[in-house]
């Protein structure tokens, strides 16, 4: 059950003034999202027409404390089909964006951010991936990269890395 | 044709196979490719974490690029989008770019508009163009059948690449493999997504969805799937046996890097190209198509 008074009527306008959240209220809610989601057909946990719906409504913290928002595997079918031009892929940024900075960001992605700003990549490339490189004739690759770390560690939230 | 060749983090460390072939093919063709050592991650995995900061790394690599005076060529789907979004935002919107270039100033670089950034397998279709891949075939691969995988990144969001294909119906990569006379069959569900991007968060959906199209792919007796995404790759090839062992099927599909078949096509030796890297051998393709192992 929804009670209105955990509702965040807010909610909507801040994922709205986030990069790429713009068009949420644009929304009418026809579902072209949602039929052609290749991760709903697998699970329906994961319900983009709903999680709009949801943000809209104001449920900001069940949104942002939630597993399924970290489902979108960002493959843009329904950024390309909706009537709206919502951009939903961007919207599911956005929202995992706000979440992050709460604190709520999934391991995975703090990995993820924490690889790319020690290593300048998601691997960490060793000695011996260069001598391999060297072997099947291709050049060696960089391995530390100082001027992105720098920008990752003034540009990340703090909660991201912790 | 010159191109500085933007490898990402996944392809120099995990495969080898798709630079070592895309590089042959290259050459071959009269395309130059610059290697630039200060390329890092595009900055796809890190938009989940924090949109601004994937923005700024898509411009470092950017500015990078500019610098030298060079136009990038990407190999993987997910660079391709997250450099050609960044490009295309930080061009049109000056409020932004001046919010990025005061981080970039940091670092002695200055995001410029309009450098030009494009996927290999786009600029085979359209800058080098099937009739004058045609004309360099040297082998006849017309005893395989293929299907192949597009990627979501590669054809989506198509606000960002200019219609160059069909983003719901499209046919320039199969229209490169046919070149090499292969035949290319359709199957279920093409533009299904792999799943990469979730690994990590649920491995249970992720191998689901990969399962998909393995399913699918696997229904018409084809030799190999190709693919043109080390992302994609990984799913279909690299998680096969996990796959497999996992709801008990056998596949067996070998996936190749579209580079590596339109090499065999050029007459380009496969040692070059790298089939010995590949996770599901490839021997049983070569063998059919009556290459030199």
């Amino acid at each position: 059950m929804i009670d209105s008074k955990d509702l965040d009527p807010n909610f909507k306008y801040e994922v709205a003034a986030e990069m790429g959240g713009q068009n949420i209220t644009r929304c009418f809610a026809c579902g072209t999202c949602t039929a052609g989601c290749p991760v709903r057909e697998i699970d329906d946990k994961y319900n983009p027409r709903k999680i709009i719906r949801m943000v809209i409504l104001g449920m900001r913290e069940k949104v942002l404390k939630s597993d399924f928002i970290w489902l979108c595997s960002t493959c843009y079918t329904c950024y390309d089909r909706c009537p709206q031009g919502v951009q939903l892929t961007a919207i599911m940024t956005a929202l995992k964006n706000i979440a992050a900075r709460e604190g709520y960001i999934h391991p995975s992605f703090r990995e993820q951010a924490r690889l790319v700003k020690n290593f300048g990549r998601l691997y960490e490339v060793e000695d011996f991936d260069n001598k391999k490189r060297e072997k099947l004739g291709l050049p060696p690759v960089q391995k530390n990269f100082d001027d992105l770390t720098k920008i990752l560690d003034d540009t990340l939230p703090k909660e991201v890395l912790k | 044709m010159k191109y500085a060749l933007f490898l990402g983090c996944t392809i120099p460390v995990r495969a080898q196979n798709y630079e070592m072939s895309a590089r042959e093919v290259a050459k071959k063709l009269g395309i130059n490719f610059v290697d630039i050592p200060e390329f890092s991650c595009c900055g796809f995995p890190i938009k989940s974490s924090n949109a601004e900061s994937s923005l700024i790394i898509a411009a470092r690599n950017i500015a990078i690029a500019a610098k030298k005076g060079e136009k990038i060529c990407t190999l993987c789907n997910a660079c391709t989008s997250v450099l050609t979004e960044a490009n295309k935002e930080l061009s049109e919107n000056k409020e932004i770019r001046e919010k990025v270039n005061e981080e970039l100033g940091k670092i002695g670089l200055e995001f410029k508009p309009d450098v030009e950034i494009k996927h290999f397998s786009r600029i085979l279709y359209e800058d080098i163009g099937i009739d004058r891949i045609s004309k360099k075939i040297k082998k006849d691969l017309s005893k395989l059948s293929i299907s192949v995988h597009y990627g979501c990144h590669y054809l989506r969001p198509s606000e960002l690449y200019d219609c160059f294909d069909d983003a719901e119906n499209p046919s320039s990569v199969e229209n490169l493999v046919a070149v090499t006379g292969a035949a290319v069959v359709d199957y279920k569900n093409k533009l299904e997504c792999c799943g990469g991007a979730i690994l990590g968060v649920e491995e249970d959906i992720a191998l689901s969805m990969a399962k998909q199209k393995l399913d699918n792919v696997t229904a018409n007796n084809v030799d190999a799937l190709v693919t043109i995404c080390p992302f994609c790759s990984i799913m279909y090839e690299d998680n096969q046996r996990k796959i497999e062992n996992k709801f008990n099927v056998e596949y067996n599909l070998p996936v190749l890097y579209y580079p590596q078949v339109l090499g065999l096509a050029l007459g380009i030796d496969q040692k070059k190209l790298g089939f010995r890297l590949n996770k599901v051998k490839a021997k049983a393709v070569l063998e059919k198509a009556g290459v030199e192992i």
